[in-house]
């Protein structure tokens, strides 16, 4: 079989944050650019970011620096963030977000009429010393929908070719490893084609869809981790999954963390506020990880609320309605929604709930891809023609546990930091590698896979079977046994999504396939995900193991690298030497 | 409950019917897409958009017995009386006035271009300073009820001024997004965008029948930026 | 952004103005010539001729003539933009239109020059 190609000089896959700042840093230079997204862009998770963009900008405390965002953040991730990498995300930050300004985002404004910014969790002043500090930028509680048009808005103005609604299916590999561009699916006709590019972005976001319950888009399946872990790529601290304190119980639907940067607090059954316990200073903005583990303790000891006594209480009434409405209306409307309750006049009801996928391909500051000389280890080596930005990137700046604020910082620098290293290397010359008719044949294997299915099961059950297991196998609280019996139930269901069932084989607008080529995606995630969580014997960050409580630094200080050929987990190590600030040094971490 | 719904697939029907399926929800007050995914379940055929499930990403605009809406935030206590309890069927079509694809999908081309004629982006000729660009908060509200557009088109297909001229007139969801620039202080490209809009079509087909207004699903009123607008024409035309 | 229109300002603004001017013209002729019927409860032909002989008469005949087209050709014009396109009626759509368009025109055209001389003929 032969199908199209079509030649750009730079292909983005995902249009989200990340891949639309990516595409529009090459837009503007003139390079021939092509976005290819499997939903309109302004659809993509992005716009589901509520509370804002973290940010040493200046504008609520005029002494802020961007070295206590970046103390923050290394102590977020407890100490498994690459510290280069951190450095360059805080210190480019501030022009990056700037930028966003000048492109039209409408952020809240102070009085000064600078860019409005909320506390949040995590972040302190003078490097831990000085107290609370407010430093994530908002636009009310809309800040990813204000960012995402935004970014919309300007790749139009710039001119990128947008492919909407074309599912990108695999990568496509010349025999040397090097990567030539992927394989597409248009999801409007059914046309398969091979976009050929210089340089491929990932952009693809995250995974969230691999649990039952997850704050997560239904589009969130891990598209990118499954294509590159296909390819032979590996992941890096994939085990890390964070489960957001606030989402609805029930509905999963987010609640920003912003609530309680506002004001908001957690309360149990009994009308405690119990962060008082477990984080004296911080209280409800100690780190995500922190304050969602003190949640589930409280519902483990009986103190949750509801039929099952399964879930606890935001209370943001005591904030009063003129609050509530200018600076979280969203929240609002989506608690009356989903949760049945106005917050104005009640608490909602919330539970831990999956939100974000530190792991991912592991990059460096240009988002190149990377993989281990040795598979799962030895020294770092460039996959050719590959990058990586956004969630479904591990830079690392997220290490165990992401700070909120901290992913739209991350899409807005890293993918204008891809763009501008593909921009240069444009110039300079890339090197375009060509496939053969037979590499082609290979990445079209899994597409023709399910063209051909005749009979088995069904993707919706089998889907259903991996979201259950996950949750239930590898969820805020992990434990050896328990995960063992996960990883062989997912080892079951590999066998059994390889010979699943796609009934409908139409052209037009078959949402079924894309269901299906999903499906693959999130089994290597789960698998991948899985594999780490069980071999990381340690609790670091939002690993956090019944068998083994504590931080191993002396084993573990290190990022674990998952190779989708052997199936075993590596060590890789851990970046502690930012260019122009001393090392911080692991510490014991509390809040 | 009884379900009906519109299908279409070019690849095999000569024209569209609409389907019944049953569906079980055990009473609970279910979201409509909730019951789109329960008829999945029986009949993976079923195409339709979505993606955040929460109402912000405007993937799933569908008419929903009778009325324009997110199939995603609307429970079915509030799509009719009687339909929640099974009394009534829920109805549900594609967005009216688009050409169909397949099933719940419509080819939104013609939506995206009118928003794209309105230069969607921020334009100011003065070089940006090396902060953000000073917006008192007095003049940020101005934007509040205009920026959260989510482009799901509700509005644009349910009124009947778009129905009649979708490629001359440009629809209330782009004509919001107009006066959001106008609106913002940032923005020095008025006199230009005001250009664009003052001929008999692109704006004045607007005939003030508020179906935007009632579908929108994020409560904005397309017909009151469009009256802005149309005040600011006037007063730089006469 | 739509530019081929044979509306009667060319101009959105124009005809949106001339539609709301005409209104107002109407309404005020109307309003005055009810006033005028109410005041006088035995009015005969004689007196009802004499006054729409006057010059302020003439004058506000005038001006509600040309209101009426103008308001009615704003009007029409736009009816037919609206429903006799290419979506309803196909590619005879301009064709159509056109015609409706001509014979809508003429048809006003008529008018004006009749009511003229109804109203400056006797003079």
């Amino acid at each position: 079989m032969s199908i199209r190609t079509i030649t750009f000089d730079a292909i983005v896959v995902g249009g989200g944050g990340a891949g639309m700042r990516a595409s529009l840093q090459m837009a503007q230079s003139g390079f021939k650019t092509a976005l290819i997204s499997k939903v309109f862009p302004t659809r993509s998770h992005t716009v589901s970011a509520q509370g804002g963009i973290t940010c040493a900008i200046a504008s609520a405390d005029p002494n802020d620096d961007w070295r206590w965002h970046m103390y923050d953040t290394v102590k977020g991730s407890d100490y498994i963030g690459d510290q280069d990498a951190i450095e360059y995300m805080c210190q480019v930050g501030p022009e990056a977000v700037f930028e966003l300004d000048h492109m039209g985002l409408p952020f809240s404004r102070t009085e000064e009429g600078r860019i409005y910014q909320r506390p949040f969790g995590g972040q302190s002043k003078n490097f831990g010393e000085g107290g609370q500090a407010a430093r994530t930028c908002a636009a009310a509680d809309r800040t990813g929908h204000a960012l995402l048009h935004t970014l919309y808005q300007q790749n139009l103005k710039n001119g990128t070719q947008f492919y909407n609604e074309w599912y990108a299916a695999e990568l496509v590999k010349d025999a040397n490893e090097n990567v030539c561009g992927v394989i597409a699916i248009s999801i409007e006709t059914g046309e398969t084609v091979f976009f050929k590019a210089k340089a491929t972005v990932f952009a693809t976001g995250g995974s969230g869809r691999i649990y039952s319950s997850t704050t997560n888009a239904l589009i969130n399946t891990g598209d990118g981790v499954g294509m590159a872990l296909r390819a032979g790529v590996p992941v890096q601290d994939i085990e890390m999954w964070q489960f957001h304190p606030t989402g609805i119980a029930g509905a999963g639907v987010l609640v920003t963390e912003g609530c309680r940067g506002e004001g908001g607090y957690l309360i149990n059954k009994d009308g405690e506020r119990f962060m008082e316990r477990y984080a004296p200073n911080a209280k409800d903005l100690a780190s995500r990880d922190v304050v969602a583990r003190s949640m589930m303790m409280e519902i483990l000891d009986g103190r949750g609320d509801g039929p099952d006594g399964n879930y606890v209480y935001l209370k943001l009434d005591h904030l009063g309605e003129e609050v509530l409405h200018s600076r979280l209306p969203g929240i609002c409307e989506l608690a009356i929604t989903f949760a049945g309750t106005d917050p104005v006049k009640e608490p909602i009801p919330v539970v831990p709930t999956c939100h974000y996928m530190m792991g991912g391909i592991p990059t460096n500051v240009h988002g190149q891809a990377l993989k281990m000389s040795g598979g799962h280890e030895g020294e770092d080596q460039i996959v050719n023609g590959l990058f990586a930005v956004g969630e479904v990137a591990c830079v690392s700046v997220h290490g165990a546990n992401r700070l909120g604020g901290n992913s739209l910082l991350d899409l807005v620098v890293f993918g204008r930091a891809a763009g501008l290293y593909i921009e240069d290397a444009l110039r300079q010359g890339m090197t375009q590698y060509e496939p053969s008719n037979d590499d082609i044949e290979a990445a079209l294997t899994r597409v023709n896979r399910w063209n051909d299915s005749k009979g088995g099961e069904s993707v919706h059950s089998l889907r259903k079977e991996l979201q259950t297991t996950m949750q239930n196998h590898f969820g805020v609280f992990r434990k050896g046994d328990l995960m063992e019996e996960g990883v062989q139930k997912l080892a079951d269901l590999r066998g059994r999504i390889a010979k699943a069932h796609l009934d409908d084989k139409s052209s037009a607008f078959n949402m079924a396939r894309v269901e299906a080529l999903e499906l693959d995606n999130l089994l290597e995630v789960a698998e991948a995900t899985a594999i780490a969580a069980y071999n990381r014997t340690e609790s670091r960050g939002a690993h956090s193991r019944y068998d083994y409580p504590d931080r191993d630094d002396e084993n573990w200080l290190c990022h674990s690298i998952y190779d989708p050929r052997t199936k075993q987990l590596g060590k890789r190590e851990v970046n502690f030497k930012p260019k122009t600030v001393e090392t911080f040094q692991p510490k014991v971490r509390t809040y | 409950m009884k379900v009906s719904i519109y299908r279409y697939n070019p690849d095999t029907d000569r024209e569209p019917t609409m389907k019944e399926y049953e569906v079980d929800t055990q009473g609970k007050d279910l979201m409509v897409l909730d019951i789109l995914a329960l008829v999945k379940e029986q009949d993976e055929s079923l195409s339709y958009r979505r993606s955040c499930r929460e109402g912000v990403c405007g993937s799933d605009g569908m008419n929903i017995n009778g009325k324009n809406g997110l199939a995603c935030i609307t429970p079915l206590s509030e799509v009719a009386p009687g339909v929640k309890e099974g009394k009534k069927p829920l109805v549900l079509r594609p967005l009216p006035g688009l050409p169909v694809i397949r099933d719940l999908v419509v080819d939104m081309g013609v939506f995206y271009e009118q928003y794209e004629k309105v230069q969607p982006y921020l334009q100011n000729q003065s070089p940006a300073p090396a902060i953000e660009r000073l917006q008192s908060p007095e003049e940020r509200a101005k934007l509040d009820g205009l920026y959260e557009c989510i482009l799901c088109a509700c509005c644009s297909t349910s009124c009947p001024s778009f129905w009649w001229n979708p490629e001359k007139f440009l629809g209330p969801a782009a004509l919001l997004q107009s006066y959001r620039f106008l609106a913002d202080s940032r923005d020095d490209a008025t006199e230009e965008r005001l250009s664009r809009l003052d001929d008999p079509f692109s704006l004045f087909r607007c005939r003030g029948i508020m179906n935007c207004v009632s579908v929108c699903p994020k409560g904005l009123n397309p017909t009151r930026a469009i009256g802005h607008i149309r005040s600011m024409l006037l007063e730089r035309g006469v | 952004m739509v530019t081929s229109v044979t509306s009667l300002g060319r101009n959105g603004l124009y005809d949106w103005l001339i539609q709301r001017v005409s209104a107002v013209v109407m309404g005020v002729y109307v309003i005055g010539l009810l006033g005028y019927l109410l005041a006088h409860p035995d009015l005969d032909y004689g007196t009802w001729a004499a006054f729409m002989g006057s010059l302020p008469m003439q004058i506000a005949n005038t001006l509600l003539l040309f209101s009426v087209a103008a308001h009615t050709w704003v009007g029409l014009w736009t009816v037919t933009t609206d429903y006799l396109t290419r979506l309803a009626l196909g590619g005879a759509a301009t064709g159509v239109r056109l015609v409706a368009q001509a014979l809508i025109g003429l048809l006003l055209l008529v008018y004006i020059l009749w009511g003229l001389l109804m109203i400056w003929g006797g003079a």
